[in-house]
Order: structure tokens, then sequence, then C-alpha cells
């Protein structure tokens, strides 16, 4: 997500970084490309002009005169100014005093809320352990109730649903929730126009009679400049409490979260971020502006990492691999533990610095069936020594492993190579040592120090 | 000539539907009554452009358009009239027709395209009833077996237009669903086959690998795959020009059908889609009910936007 933003602020400071000082005409330049940047981003013009204001005060001001190269600054204030508009923190959904808490969820056509209603019941029974019933009060769209109940059937949340009124669902199933002894309620309501009256009204109806304790709003992150009047609107006659950000996984450049919340103030609550109903997660607009300048989504990883990361085999295998001892036992171990952050292409997607082609290059998580297989059909004895493997070998692991015994080789030419490989960086590092800076790929800024996660990448990745 | 007449009912709705989208530009003109065109008009003009998602590089070629056709010392006035005719002439250098295809004396199968909840199933059902009421024999395939329910969303609608609809296993394959719907029309000489497909992002490979698939065995068959219509929704912003990328590449998209052009959304994403991409706008979703699907008409769509 964000990546083109990204792409673009990268472009912008590579040039700013071969540079020695900022003119008041580099400010000028660079004010131009955010503002085109932005624009190109769907942010709201309006937005786009107080950012680009704000940028160009504080980057002509004195503060351009410090210790940081101008470069360096002017990336601080963007970034800075990026997390402010964003908002600090991550936000939360209020808490009830009374159960069963009341979650409705509003928004355009097609935003995407029968899906998100799904998935946020997903996510709140799986990380925080509530007990959902979702309502299906949208009786406009046909086969809208339906499409609800097979969701909630494959993650056997219960559904409730009658043919009445949007509004008496909504208050029935409240009623339901009670007597079910669910802690929460998430109603699903009709697509509609910000500017439809009737509609909006009926929805202002519902909201008065069931007493939420959120109202979401759903929005397609792939919306244009009428995002902050759909979210204007929604919050004048529904009352809003914060916002879901939908098909995050597109290639957007997500410009309309930027505009709503700097023009509401309304918290972004979570993202959906694929097909499938588990990817939902927690919005952090914090990391957002991080991953908007190019950076990756460094902290997410981080946290991710940590989570996954066996650290005392982490360690055990960076020594092995300083010595040289590196075997197909270690790699195994290294591929499964960055396999347990998640799909590879969503790990690809969170670091800084990757290539665009790789970023968006689908990484084929089969090929990495094949390659435990492989290395589980092989002996201890040829996990250690790969050099014994001879030929009757191979056709035993190829059998074994359901491949081939040119898949085999294969694998045990690219381990030579990355055991080669390794050997020659291990010796550079150590060369290097207490030289100049390092020439990342990322974009340096101060606190941001990822020299210590080493990231193992199976072959071919 | 019914037909025609309509469609004049029809955009007459359109224009009264965009009264909202329209406020801006005619507060501009009372504004600028009698007025020299100086900077601030030029910056509030374009401000209005890429308030309609016109987008910061269409909007800076528009301008300098219009600038070419006013004099320094002109009145502003005028100024939105000249604009519209700067869109105009940008969406008339279009050289395809905005005509959809179809070829008489065989089957013709339009298929249906673009990304998630841009209302792909809506749209097949308005282009059945649609070519139902030219008199043509319709079959309708609901090839979205991966949205829960797209099927019975579809199948719904259908009925209530008395259309005869193919469906396949839940999750199953999409191209076997549109072999066997284009089949079953070929055997029985439907005039149209509708193919509504399964939303995705133009990013997913393998999903556009898949819809690529669907096309390739439609054209396997006797009939024409005559129609690639990709939807797009009106609040779509500078996205919609890189979904149109993709799904022209890999889909053959020979068409657009812009979606929900009855609320404050402009689709001005359009005109960048047209002159980069060279595939025309044939076709505007107006509202939900089933016939609110009407022509693409540049000079409405320009006035409509600049009046």
């Amino acid at each position: 997500m964000f990546d083109v933003i990204s792409d673009r602020f990268d472009g912008i400071f590579r040039r700013l970084r071969s540079r020695g000082k900022l003119s008041a005409d580099d400010v000028e330049e660079v004010a131009r490309e955010i503002r085109r940047a932005l624009l190109e981003a769907d942010v709201n013009v309006r937005v786009v002009k107080d950012f680009v204001n704000r940028i160009k005060e504080r980057a002509t001001g004195s503060e351009v005169a410090q210790s940081l190269s101008p470069a360096q600054q002017v990336i601080k204030i963007v970034h800075e100014e990026l997390a402010v508009t964003l908002g600090g923190t991550t936000g939360h959904l209020s808490s009830s005093a009374k159960p069963p808490e009341v979650i409705v969820l509003v928004g355009l056509q097609g935003a995407g809320k029968t899906t998100a209603a799904a998935k946020l019941a997903y996510y709140l029974e799986q990380q925080e352990n509530k007990r959902v019933l979702l309502v299906a009060a949208d009786l406009q769209r046909p086969a809208a109730v339906e499409q609800l109940q097979v969701l909630g059937q494959n993650i056997s949340v219960p559904v409730f649903t009658q043919p009445t009124t949007p509004e008496e669902v909504a208050v029935a199933g409240r009623q339901e929730a009670e007597r079910l002894g669910r802690n929460v309620v998430i109603i699903d309501t009709a697509g509609r126009l910000q500017i439809d009256d009737d509609l909006m009204e009926e929805l202002n109806q519902l909201c008065k009679k069931v007493v939420p304790d959120d109202v979401l709003l759903v929005l397609d992150s792939m919306t244009g400049q009428a995002a902050v009047d759909v979210a204007q609107s929604f919050r004048a006659q529904v009352g809003l409490t914060g916002l879901v950000m939908t098909k995050l996984d597109g290639d957007t450049r997500g410009g309309a979260a930027l505009s709503v919340k700097e023009v509401t103030g309304l918290p972004i609550l979570f993202a959906g971020v694929g097909e499938t109903t588990k990817d939902f997660e927690a919005f952090h607009p914090d990391r957002m502006a991080s991953r908007i300048l190019g950076m990756g989504d460094a902290l997410t990883l981080i946290e991710k990492a940590e989570v996954a990361f066996d650290a005392e085999a982490t360690a055990r295998a960076q020594e092995r691999m300083a010595e040289g001892l590196f075997t197909l036992e270690d790699f195994l171990d290294q591929m499964q533990q960055v396999r347990k952050m998640g799909p590879l292409s969503s790990v690809m997607g969170m670091l800084p610095g990757v290539p665009k082609e790789l970023r968006q290059a689908e990484v084929d998580e089969s090929q990495l069936g094949n390659i435990e297989a492989i290395i589980y059909s092989m002996t201890p004895a040829e996990r250690k020594d790969p050099s014994i493997i001879n030929g009757s070998r191979r056709r035993r692991i190829a059998l074994g492993s359901g491949t081939s015994t040119q898949a085999v080789n294969g694998l045990l030419k690219q381990f030579t190579m990355m055991r080669q490989m390794m050997r020659q960086m291990n010796g550079a590092k150590s060369k290097r040592k207490g030289g100049k800076g390092r020439r990342g790929v990322g974009v340096d800024i101060p606190g941001f120090d990822l020299s210590g996660l080493d990231i193992p990448r199976p072959p071919g990745a | 000539m019914g037909e025609e007449s309509e469609d004049h009912v029809k955009r007459r709705r359109l224009r009264e539907r965009m009264v909202k989208s329209r406020a801006p530009f005619s507060e501009l003109r009372r504004r600028w009554h009698a007025r020299k065109i100086d900077e601030e008009v030029w910056d509030e003009l374009e401000e209005t452009l890429l308030l309609a998602d016109v987008g910061p590089t269409t909007t800076a070629r528009l301008l300098e358009a219009v600038r070419s056709r006013v004099g320094k010392e002109s009145l502003a006035d005028g100024i939105n009239e000249v604009l519209a005719q700067a869109i105009c002439a940008q969406l008339e250098e279009n050289s395809t027709s905005r005509s959809l295809v179809f070829d008489e004396g065989t089957t013709n199968v339009w298929m249906l395209v673009g990304v998630n909840g841009v209302g792909k199933t809506t749209t097949a059902a308005k282009l059945a009833a649609r070519e139902q009421l030219a008199g043509r024999s319709v079959l309708l395939a609901a090839a979205d077996t991966f949205r829960a329910a797209a099927a019975e969303q579809l199948g719904i609608w259908a009925d209530q237009l008395g259309i005869e609809v193919i469906r396949g296993q839940d999750r199953g394959d999409p191209g076997a669903v549109a072999f066997d719907a284009v089949q079953a029309a070929v055997a029985r000489n439907i005039d149209l086959v509708v193919v509504d497909t399964a939303g995705r992002l133009h990013n997913k490979k393998n999903l556009m690998e898949e819809l690529a698939k669907v096309s390739r065995v439609v054209q396997r068959t006797s009939a024409l795959l005559s129609e690639v219509l990709l939807v797009l929704d009106a609040t779509t912003g500078q996205n919609g020009l890189a979904q149109a990328r993709e799904f022209v590449a890999r889909a053959g998209v020979t068409g657009v059908v812009l979606t929900k052009v009855d609320g404050a959304a402009k689709g001005g994403i359009v005109l960048a889609i047209e002159s980069e991409l060279n595939v025309p706008v044939k076709l505007l979703g107006v509202g939900e009910a089933v016939e609110d699907l009407v022509v693409f008409d540049p000079h409405d769509f320009a006035a409509a936007l600049v009046e």
C-alpha cells in the first residue's frame, strides 16, 4: 500500500540527496513535486495546499541550518508533517459500559461494508476474544443478506436478519445479541450516496434507535477527491466515530486516508488488506507516514519479526553464517522463520528500499513448500554436508519429496551459491567496519535502524 | 427512434442528478461576472478540475488548451464554456466508436471486468435488460464464483427480468462457467451472453491471469467476444488510470462503463483514461434501477461537468 506515493518521494529525495545545500529554488522545486505527488495520490486539493505551505514555511525557515544535511532536514519535515496529518496514535473502538457493544458500518455502495463487517467480526473474535453477532440490515442490495450469511458461516459467527425494515432489523439484532449473550453487535447497512437525503435520514433514524457505540465509515482507499465530502456528509448527518479503509492491498496511493484524517480528524481504525476474511488489521497512522516516505513499513515488520523470530535460533544461524558453517538445516530453519511472519509477498512489501518490481512480484509460495519437502527428504548427514549427495541420493530425495531430480539439483546449486555469497558478504562487512556510513537503499532517518534485523531470503525470492 | 428519445429523457435525468456536482462551476460563473481572467481565476479553475478527479496532468493540459483560446483581455464570463469545449474536443479525438459492438448472425459475448465494488453485477443486469428491450435474446453468466452470494445477486436480478442465468459452483472455475454459458447460448441460438466476473484488484497478477483465461476460454467457442467492458466507479480517483491500464493490457478491454454517476463524484479520471489508453467510455450508470444505464455522450458529459 502507498507504494506509488513512496516511489514518488523516493525520486524527489534521491535528487535532493545528491546536492550539498538546499537553496530557495530547491525548496520551491520540492514543494512543486510534493504538491504534484500528493495530487496524483488523490489527496484533496485543499489539504494539499495547506500541507505544501506548511512544508515550505518550515523548510525555508531557520530549521534548515541545523546539524542534519539540508536534504535530511526536508525529509524529516515532510515525515513529521505527514505523521501529524495522518494522526499521531492508533485509534480504538469506543468501549461500551454495558454490553453489547454496538458497531454500525456505513458508506457508499461498493465500499466493502459487508466484507468489512465479516472481517471486523473475525478480527474482534480472534484478537480481542469478543463474541460477535453480525446483523444484516442491508435489505436494499439483492443477496446482500445471503452474502453476509455465507461470510458469517465461514468464520462461525452467527448472523441475524429479518425481512422488515433496516431500523427494525438493527433494533431486533441488538436484542438478539443480549439474548444470546454476544458482547459485540456489528450492523451492516445498505450502501447509500451522501447526497441522498431520504436514505441518509433512514440511517440517522436507525442510529438514533439502536444507539451505537461506534459508527464507522467504510471508505474505499481508491476514492478520489470525493472522499472528504463523503466523510463530512456522513459525519454531519449520521455522526461518525471512525473509519475503515478498504482495498488497501491495491496499488492506490491512498491519499483519501490523508485527506479525510486532516479534514474530519476522525481516526482511521482498521484497514482491509486482502481477499480473505483474515486480511484485516489495525491501521497505524504513525507508521503510514514512514511508508509514504519510502521507508517501507519498517515498524510493522520489526514487530512481526519480533513475534515470529526465535531470537536464539537467529543468533545461532548468524554465528554459523559468519563461520561459513551454514547448512541446509539452518537454511530450512530461517525459511520457516520468515514464513511465520506471513505470506512472503506481504513481508516483501514491508521491507524498505525493496524495488517496486520486486515488491509487486508475486512470490510463488508453493515453491517454498517444494524446497521444504526436498530438505525434509534428506538425511541429517546430507543436510549438514550436501556434497555427499550423489546421483542415487538425488533420485531418492526427488522421489521422497515428490519433486524431480532437476528440482533437487536446482536447490543444491542455489544453496551453494548462497553460501558463497554469504562468505563474501561476511568478508566485506568486516573490512568495511568503521568506514563511512552504509550506502543503503532506504532513506536514512535517525531513529530507524534496520541493521540489527537480518532478513534471510530463500533463493529465488 | 424510440430508444433515442428515451436516452434523451435519461440524459436529462442525469443532468438533474448532477446538479450538485455542477455547483462549483455555477458558483464560479456568478463570481466571475464581468471580471478579467487573472491568475486567481486560473487557480480556481484548476482547483475545480482537480476536485472533479481530472488529475494534475490532464488538468494542466486542459487549462493550456483554454489559455490558447482566450485572449489576454477576455472576460472570465464565458470561460466555463470554453473549458467544456476543450473537454469535448479531447473526448472527440478518440477515434474508437462509442457504440457497443454487436455482430449480427452469431452469438456475441460481452464480458464485464473491474476491481471490487464498482458495480459489475448491477451493470450486468442493466445491460441484459437493455438488450432484451432492444429485442435481443440474452443469457447471463454468473462467472463471479468468488464473492459470497454474487451469483444469488445476479440470480435475483435475472428473475426480475425473466432472463436465464447460468451459474457454477461456489469457488469454482469462472472459465468453466463462462464456457458452459456460451456453449448453451450457441446451441440455442441466443444473441448475447453477458458475463459477470469477480472483482479483482488490478495488481494481483494471478487474478488478472485468471481473467485472461476466461477470455481465452470464451474465444475458443464459436461465439464472438465482442466487448470486454471495464466497469469503473465514478468516485475513483487517479488509481482509475492504473486500473484501466492493467485491465486493457491483461483483459483486452474495449470500452468503459462509468458507474455511480448519480452522486457528487464526477469521474474526471475518464479523461485521462481516454487520452492515454484510447479506450472509449461507452455507458454511464446513473442510478440503482435497472433502466439507469445511458449512452455516454461527450457533449453531455462535458456540459454536465462544466455548466
